[in-house]
């Protein structure tokens, strides 16, 4: 093998190529650099840019809590506006499966009193929002939680789908995800085998909105639902409720729910 | 323990093999019940959202609470003293093991996201029962480990009266804690009350007990041991005594819901009107689990074939009772409106249906077949069985019972 093939041989004794090999070498270990810690580098761009977003927590704030006023007389028999929207905003389908294993966060109740003059009521039903909820007291890891301002919640990176939350809500308001989902709402993440249930459209209310369901039940005219902080005395929900009989169900078991109903 | 008794491994190689491969069949068979549940997700089970727990759990909550009656031989040996159990006290410990195991992979094998177990071993909501029966589980594997130890190791036998001790607080803990998973549900009209935690430590007595003796029999019969009736006929005692137990429970159940008239509703359908329910809990619950065996039992002549079918009774009983308990509990509408008559497309208002799938019914075998292969490959690697229970071998308790001069030589 002669000298000149070797290549750190040629190198020293060219010195336009051994600085050539030495730029090539810093430019391709800065590519590797670059490559290896660009994602980092934008992932503290996007971070320090959320931080133009509200803080976590400045919404959910424990002065507010959020909770519904239904007037049943104004709630038509049949009408199911309220489903439909819940429906549409949180991407929930009919599943493949029975019914009864579809979930349904707000469904509508028609009641026919058993004495007197049998009067009949329509109204929705979902997620009471409880103060003192049941499915937080039984859930093992914590994945059903109530948020500061008053939501209650399942966070579905614990839930672990033991269902306990369904045997323990007097409502029957949680829904278990039987079958693989598609066609999801970013803003409103969902998983097979977890548990879920209405989450006051907690997307909606953080960008200071209402829930879809009481926006669709004022657009189409019946205006049976009011949406508000209950907390606050300037506020329409708290003004009804001060002013007009309204009730809790299951008030027996002393939940305390966010949800209350007129006309019962 | 006796000096005079020998344990032994189970020596019958080609029986124990062909029943651990038959319960390999089932346990392999359950498997795939899961990874398909786990696939389609629990579409393809006969839960939905209204009955939200269904066989596999009546499969793992009897495997469950037999687990800590199982135990009671060996608590009757060390912390009653009676030392005829004790060298059927290291079985007790196994089985009970074995059985908790088996239920608790079917708990867990049904849950919606099994992958996250390591999240409900992690994370923890201390007001959930849930949650406190995580660790009485662990605790129950930690405690009975270390009794079987202290049983097994000659050198630490001296410690084992203490840790049979806490075993029998633990596992009465543990059952208070199971059935108060559904005393604690408020909502649920045919769970809420507070006789479900000690009705539960009656039904696991008597299921363990059950099962205790079947394995028993079913062992010495494997490998051709001498079984004495002294001690067959001390097991037949407690259970009937813990069968007699557990219906007097579930009367006073019946009766305390029956007191308050809003709960007329549920009551009639389980003891009336519920078709299965009602089937169910008279004809397997009462008759088969509770009377039957107590004729059995109770009735002059009893031989051992008797014992033995009560204790099968036992088992199909209690496998009715904990159907009737969970899902017919289940199957009964929640009553959001008192005097209203409601409808929904949620099925408000009505009594709803539930049909197993053979993916249940697979998974909840798996655990059964589990439970048994555990026990099986354990009396075939470890000397848990003594060689012979023969009455003459189990002397000591009988020398108590009726001190003669000739046993005395026998005992400890």
């Amino acid at each position: 093998m002669s000298e000149e093939t070797t290549p750190d041989a040629a190198a020293v004794r060219d010195p336009a190529r051994r600085a050539f090999l030495g730029v090539s070498a810093t430019a391709a270990a800065a590519a590797a650099g670059f490559v290896a810690l660009a994602p980092g580098v934008r992932l503290m761009e996007l971070a320090q840019a959320q931080s133009s977003y509200p803080a976590a927590g400045q919404f959910a704030s424990s002065k507010i809590r959020w909770g519904m006023l239904i007037d049943t007389t104004k709630c038509a028999t049949g009408c199911t506006d309220c489903v439909t929207a819940c429906n549409k905003e949180n991407a929930i389908e009919p599943g493949s499966g029975r019914p009864a294993q579809s979930s349904q966060w707000i469904r509508k109740i028609e009641l026919t009193e058993q004495a007197g003059g049998h009067r009949e009521l329509s109204l929705p039903m979902m997620c009471q929002h409880c103060a003192n909820p049941p499915c937080v007291d039984v859930c093992p890891t914590g994945a059903s939680f109530k948020r500061a301002d008053g939501i209650v919640l399942v966070d579905r990176h614990i839930c672990i789908g033991c269902r306990y939350c369904m045997m323990a809500c007097p409502y029957q308001a949680r829904s278990f995800v039987h079958e693989p989902l598609h066609d999801q709402n970013p803003e409103v993440p969902r998983g097979q085998g977890c548990v879920e249930s209405c989450t006051l459209c907690v997307q909606r209310i953080d960008r200071g909105q209402g829930p879809a369901c009481v926006e669709a039940c004022t657009q189409a005219g019946h205006g049976a639902m009011i949406f508000g902080d209950l907390n606050d005395p300037a506020g329409e929900i708290a003004k009804r409720i001060a002013t007009t009989a309204s009730s809790q169900v299951r008030a027996d078991l002393r939940l305390d729910p966010g949800v209350r109903y007129q006309g019962i | 323990m006796a000096a005079n008794i020998v344990y032994r491994e189970i020596a019958n190689k080609r029986a124990t093999w062909a029943l651990l491969a038959l319960c390999g069949l089932f346990i392999v068979a359950g498997a795939g019940a899961h990874l398909t549940m786990e696939h389609y997700g629990h579409v393809i089970t006969g839960m939905d959202n209204r009955i939200v727990w269904g066989l596999p759990h009546v499969f793992a909550v009897f495997l469950i609470v037999a687990a800590s009656g199982a135990l009671n031989v060996a608590s009757t040996a060390s912390v009653f003293g009676k030392s005829i159990y004790k060298p059927l006290a290291p079985l007790s410990g196994l089985l009970s093991l074995a059985l908790l195991a088996g239920g608790l992979t079917v708990l867990m094998l049904d849950l919606g996201r099994p992958d996250r177990i390591i999240v409900a071993a992690t994370q923890y909501n201390f007001k959930s029962v849930f949650a406190w029966n995580v660790f009485l589980y662990t605790g129950f594997f930690t405690i009975v480990g270390a009794y079987l130890w202290m049983m097994m190791e000659r050198r630490m036998n001296a410690y084992a009266k203490h840790l049979g001790a806490a075993a029998f607080i633990w596992r009465l803990v543990l059952t208070t804690g199971t059935g108060s998973i559904f005393g604690f549900l408020v909502a649920r009209q045919a769970y809420q009350s507070a006789v479900l935690a000690p009705t539960f430590i009656a039904f696991s007595l008597s299921y363990g007990t059950a099962i205790y003796l079947l394995t028993l029999a079913g062992a010495c019969a494997i490998d051709d041991r001498p079984l004495g009736d002294a001690i067959v006929g001390r097991l037949k005692n407690l259970l009937a005594t813990f069968v007699a137990a557990s219906l007097y429970l579930v009367a006073v159940l019946h009766l305390t819901n029956l007191y308050f008239t809003r709960n007329h509703g549920v009551e009639n359908f389980i003891l009336r009107d519920g078709g299965i329910f009602t089937g169910l809990f008279w004809i397997g619950q009462v008759g088969i689990g509770s009377v039957l065996p107590l004729i059995f039992l109770l009735a002059p002549g009893v031989t051992r074939a008797r014992v033995l079918l009560a204790s099968v009774a036992v088992v199909i009983g209690g496998f009715c009772q904990m159907y009737v308990t969970i899902i017919g509990g289940q199957a009964w509408p929640l009553n959001l409106f008192p005097g209203f008559k409601v409808s929904s497309s949620f099925f408000d208002g009505e009594v709803h249906n539930y049909a197993p799938s053979i993916w249940e019914i697979l998974l909840g075998l798996g655990g059964v077949a589990l439970a048994i292969a555990i026990v099986i490959l354990a009396l075939r690697l470890l000397r848990f069985l003594p060689e012979r229970l023969d009455d003459a071998t189990l002397d000591p308790s009988h020398a108590a019972l009726r001190p003669h001069p000739a046993e005395s030589a026998h005992a400890q």
